[in-house]
């Protein structure tokens, strides 16, 4: 109940003026209801989140909230709705060039005006950056607070996305959705021209072309109201109103680690290679992420992949953990739940164990072909603190490939990136890659339009799905040179010193860009492709979808897509396949006696491909060292719903979000069943006269009774009735 | 859209019949029992003429806009004959209860007179017929749109209000003249009444030109009206003799004590 997909009936389609005496077009079709509104196909609404001290996120009325429709031209216009406009409230539609912090802000102060807002999301990527994300993203949850350094903190030095507009942390009391540009909202245009349009300057006259929205939230104030609410009990179906938002990291080790014995391993020496695999919008799963998301995670998965071959030739002594976090969007819930994991002897490996992390941030883009190694400036002036080698061996990795890394050249502290939370906890060198010396290049950070177009994936006209899949685009080969040096890198790094004889094909093996394209089509495009279903178990089949993944995190009990095809790829891409029946297979062991492997590996059945003669995929068992770990923030482990250490973040559930438009024909817009709150307060005033009135009848009354009944004699004579005094 | 239009409409449609209610069926319990049957008598009728419709909607082609058009038509008449078989129906019933109630009673008198059944019968399937005809549109009235986006008129449910009122009122008329009719043998009349219940029932076809349907509608309402009157024992002199408060009958007859 809690992440309802859309609703909305399917009329939505303009019939033609009906002329003739016979207006009846078919058995059991023709409705009033269908005479009167047109329901709207596709709805994405803007819902409410909650942490420790805001809500956030918009809000409608129980019964929807109604208003009359009016396209904005442009911001002088909003004068019209805020002040001179004469059939308040009104339900504005933006255009996304107007769908700015300066018009939104407007509305939002005569939001007794305002019913609310539509926008139409344009079919291409605007021109100029827009970011409706914070200018400093994740300020109060990193590791740069008042006691570690005050000159740092809240993005003194460096103001990371300075094109952020803040709006998608602003509180509306009215709903916005976001509409498609297609023919639903062609009607919606083409009703306001006929009727709302004011001529000349008179007022349009009824009846005016309306519009009514529903996405009433169920959470209020913040998340310890709201939990505080879920923990009622006082009817067999308690109702809850909002969940937290979590999901699962995935992670996988280069060695097998034993994952059942919990807490530091001995001798046991972990190099983290993170990347972060979630991204939002301002609208509710719109969340293309490809930029600020898919860049980061994908080079991770080549780079792994690539290490399979070579790790299997000569094993290092220090094991790769490469983690993938989900929820950093929102205070880094994946990243401190691990490190809070890490430190209650709860993972399968400690702090201790750890020995240095690399992050992969956002690489997309490389803006002038560079890449950036960021460092933190406190924890290197600590000795014990060795990123100097990290930065040396990736510059030397480089070196061999034509590609110029850097560092950033002056004392800048570490970009919002989950090795914060590892920092928080300890001193670890590390270090992120990023394609930004100072501020994001990502001029549409955590926005809609940070999606493939932004990415300069484009394939050539009048290709199939297929062909796309194979076509290796640009930002493909790109992607493929990070992951290169990382991957180089990190062979230097551990294996240089461990044994003296380098297979030298492994350092300067180009693996396959094809998986680089297939993935980026995958997860940017469509994910309903043949190279992902080869890759998938057969239950997951229907979840793959036509349209580009989601990267919302979503709530704790759903766990998303996005997981588990990375799950699912990381197996593939990391582990080997393994000569077991499918039943085996299935229950995590090598044969009907084997309880051990279970503790080192995981096993997973995909169902492959189909054979050329044939149509039935011939399955196959993966075996490999992927494992799923909890991503809930440990805030509500510890029940502690204000805290400022960890994320707080809930999202409210809700009941029904749909929309419809119809004509109203006169000034009783407000008089509804039940009455709207827009009139609520004058109701209230009435309906308190009406009360007071009847009262004092009441008493008058009283009053006459009791004085006849005793004047009549059916009453003693010495009672007294005077009610007033 | 709203209250106002859902209260509007509804006092439009069922006022005048439930004021007649009120204030002339609702003190007797006898008449109130045989309203209540009339209505019922009518329900039985729709049932059977849907069931016939709805087969034959199933079994016909429905991709031609023709052959619908026609069933629909078919539908109407063969509605309107088995309302008015069933008024012939429940006027025999009537017929054989009313001896029976004779035989049963202390009193020497019949306690209802059968001009009395006509009209209350008249009234029941008029409350019946009604109630089908509006309160579907009501209950969609009550939301926050008026009809109107798709081109259609927006005087829809104010004129399928004014309907509703005509076709009750003229229920109670035809029931009049129906039954007084029938014990006066006069079939020319039970024929007349049949046929301006199917030209009533047909003029609904030219709607949405509600002028066309309803003012045809209201004319044969008006002079039904009159013709009951008549039938039912009315005259001129009678009407100025209750208008002015001057007619004894009826003063006498309607007095009660305090």
């Amino acid at each position: 109940a809690a992440t309802a997909r859309s609703s909305g009936r399917a009329s939505g389609q303009i019939r033609k003026r009906i002329g003739s005496y016979f207006s009846f077009a078919g058995v059991g079709c023709n409705s009033v209801e269908k005479k009167i509104y047109v329901h709207l196909n596709y709805t994405v609404p803007c819902v409410r989140l909650l942490n420790a001290t805001h809500q956030i996120g918009c809000q409608s009325h129980l019964s929807g909230n109604v208003g009359v429709l009016h396209v904005l031209e442009s911001e002088e216009n909003v004068d019209w709705v805020l002040r001179s406009g004469p059939n308040p409230p009104y339900l504005v539609i933006l255009e996304s060039p107007l769908f700015t912090r300066s018009i939104m802000m407007k509305l939002k102060n005569g939001s007794s005006r305002v019913a609310g807002v539509a926008v139409v999301a344009p079919s291409a990527n605007p021109l100029e950056g827009v970011s409706p994300h914070t200018t400093c993203p994740n300020e109060n949850t990193g590791v740069y607070t008042e006691n570690y350094d005050p000159s740092l903190a809240h993005c003194n030095v460096t103001v990371w996305n300075p094109l952020g507009s803040g709006l998608s942390y602003e509180q509306f009391d009215f709903p916005i959705f976001s509409l498609k540009d297609d023919n639903d909202t062609q009607v919606i245009r083409q009703c306001y021209m006929d009727h709302n349009r004011a001529v000349n300057g008179s007022t349009p006259q009824y009846p005016l072309c309306a519009m009514q929205l529903y996405s009433h939230m169920s959470a209020v104030t913040d998340t310890a109201t709201c939990m505080r609410r879920n923990d009622i009990n006082f009817s067999i179906s308690p109702e809850m109103v909002c969940d937290p938002l979590g999901d699962y990291n995935v992670w996988a080790s280069t060695r097998p680690i034993n994952n059942t014995a919990k807490g530091h391993k001995m001798w046991e020496s972990v190099v983290i290679a993170a990347a972060r695999l979630d991204s939002r919008s301002f609208f509710f799963e719109v969340a293309p992420g490809a930029e600020s998301g898919v860049s980061g995670f994908v080079t991770l998965l080549a780079a792994a992949h690539a290490l399979r071959n070579a790790t299997q030739e000569a094993p290092p002594n220090r094991t790769i953990l490469y983690t993938f976090f989900q929820g950093e969007t929102f205070d880094y819930i994946g990243s401190s739940r691990m490190v809070y994991d890490m430190q209650n002897n709860n993972f399968a490996v400690d702090l201790d164990n750890v020995h240095s992390v690399l992050e992969i941030g956002q690489v997309g883009l490389r803006a002038d072909s560079r890449l950036w190694l960021h460092s933190d400036p406190v924890s290197r002036k600590n000795d014990s603190v060795n990123v100097r080698k990290l930065i040396e061996s990736l510059q030397t990795a480089a070196k061999g490939l034509n590609v110029s890394v850097n560092e950033p050249g002056f004392s800048q502290p570490l970009p919002p990136s989950s090795f914060q939370r590892f920092l928080r906890a300890r001193p670890i060198p590390g270090v992120v890659i990023e394609d930004h010396q100072s501020a994001f290049t990502n001029r549409f950070y955590e926005s809609m339009y940070d999606n493939a177009e932004y990415l300069n994936i484009s394939y050539p006209p009048n290709l199939t799905p297929e062909e796309q899949l194979v076509f290796v685009t640009d930002t493909a080969k790109v992607l493929l040179l990070i992951a290169n040096i990382h991957h180089v890198h990190v062979l230097l790094n551990q294996l240089y010193k461990a044994s003296p004889r380098l297979p030298s094909d492994s350092l300067f093996n180009m693996f396959s860009v094809p998986q680089v394209t297939r993935m980026l089509y995958g997860f940017l495009i469509r994910s309903n492709n043949s190279w992902f279903q080869q890759r998938i178990p057969p239950d997951f089949m229907s979840h793959l979808t036509d349209r580009p993944t989601n990267f919302y995190v979503g709530v704790a009990q759903q766990r998303s897509e996005l997981t588990h095809l990375v799950q699912y790829l990381l197996a593939n891409l990391t582990g080997s396949t393994a000569n077991i029946s499918q039943d085996n297979c299935q229950n995590q062991r090598e044969d009907e006696k084997d309880k051990e492997s279970k503790h080192m590996y995981s096993y997973v059945w995909v169902q492959g491909a189909a054979p050329p003669n044939s149509t039935k995929r011939e399955g196959f068992c993966v075996r490999s060292t992927v494992r799923l770990s909890k991503a809930l923030s440990p805030a509500f482990d510890l029940r502690d719903y204000t805290s400022k250490n960890y994320s707080t973040w809930t999202e409210s559930r809700w009941k029904s979000i749909k929309g419809r438009i119809f004509l109203v024909a006169s000034h009783d817009l407000e008089v509804n069943f039940p009455f709207t709150p827009q009139r609520q307060h004058m109701e209230c005033r009435f309906n308190l006269h009406l009360c007071f009135m009847n009262f004092l009848r009441f008493l008058l009354t009283m009053n006459w009774l009791c004085t006849h009944c005793r004047k009549s004699g059916k009453l003693d004579a010495g009672i007294h009735c005077s009610f007033l005094e | 859209m709203t209250a106002a239009v859902f209260f509007g409409c509804t006092f439009i449609a069922f006022g005048p019949a439930i004021s007649l209610f009120l204030f002339t069926i609702a003190r007797d319990p006898l008449r109130v029992i045989f309203l209540i049957a009339g209505a019922f008598f009518w329900l039985v009728s729709l049932l059977l003429a849907s069931l016939v419709w709805f087969i034959s909607v199933q079994i016909s082609n429905k991709d031609s806009a023709t052959q619908q058009k026609g069933l629909l038509i078919f539908g109407v008449v063969l509605s309107v004959l088995l309302q008015e078989t069933f008024r012939f129906a429940y006027y025999k019933l009537l017929k054989k209860a009313n001896e029976g109630l004779l035989t049963l009673s202390q009193e020497e008198t019949m306690p209802i007179s059968i001009r009395q059944l006509a009209y209350v019968s008249g009234l029941g399937f008029g409350f019946m017929s009604g109630a089908f005809s509006v309160v579907n549109i009501l209950a969609d009235s009550v939301g926050p749109g008026t009809v109107g986006i798709h081109g259609d008129s927006q005087h829809y449910f104010l004129s399928s209000a004014f309907m509703t009122l005509a076709i009750i009122l003229l229920h109670m008329f035809w029931g009049i003249v129906f039954f007084d009719a029938c014990e006066k043998q006069r079939w020319w009349a039970v024929a007349a009444v049949v046929i301006s219940h199917l030209t009533v029932s047909c003029l609904t076809f030219q709607n949405p030109e509600y002028v066309g349907s309803l003012v045809p509608t209201y004319v044969i309402l008006f002079l039904m009206g009159v013709w009951a009157f008549y039938s039912a024992g009315g005259s001129l002199r009678n009407l100025k003799l209750c208008i002015t408060c001057k007619d004894r009958d009826f003063l006498l007859a309607n007095h009660r004590p305090r």
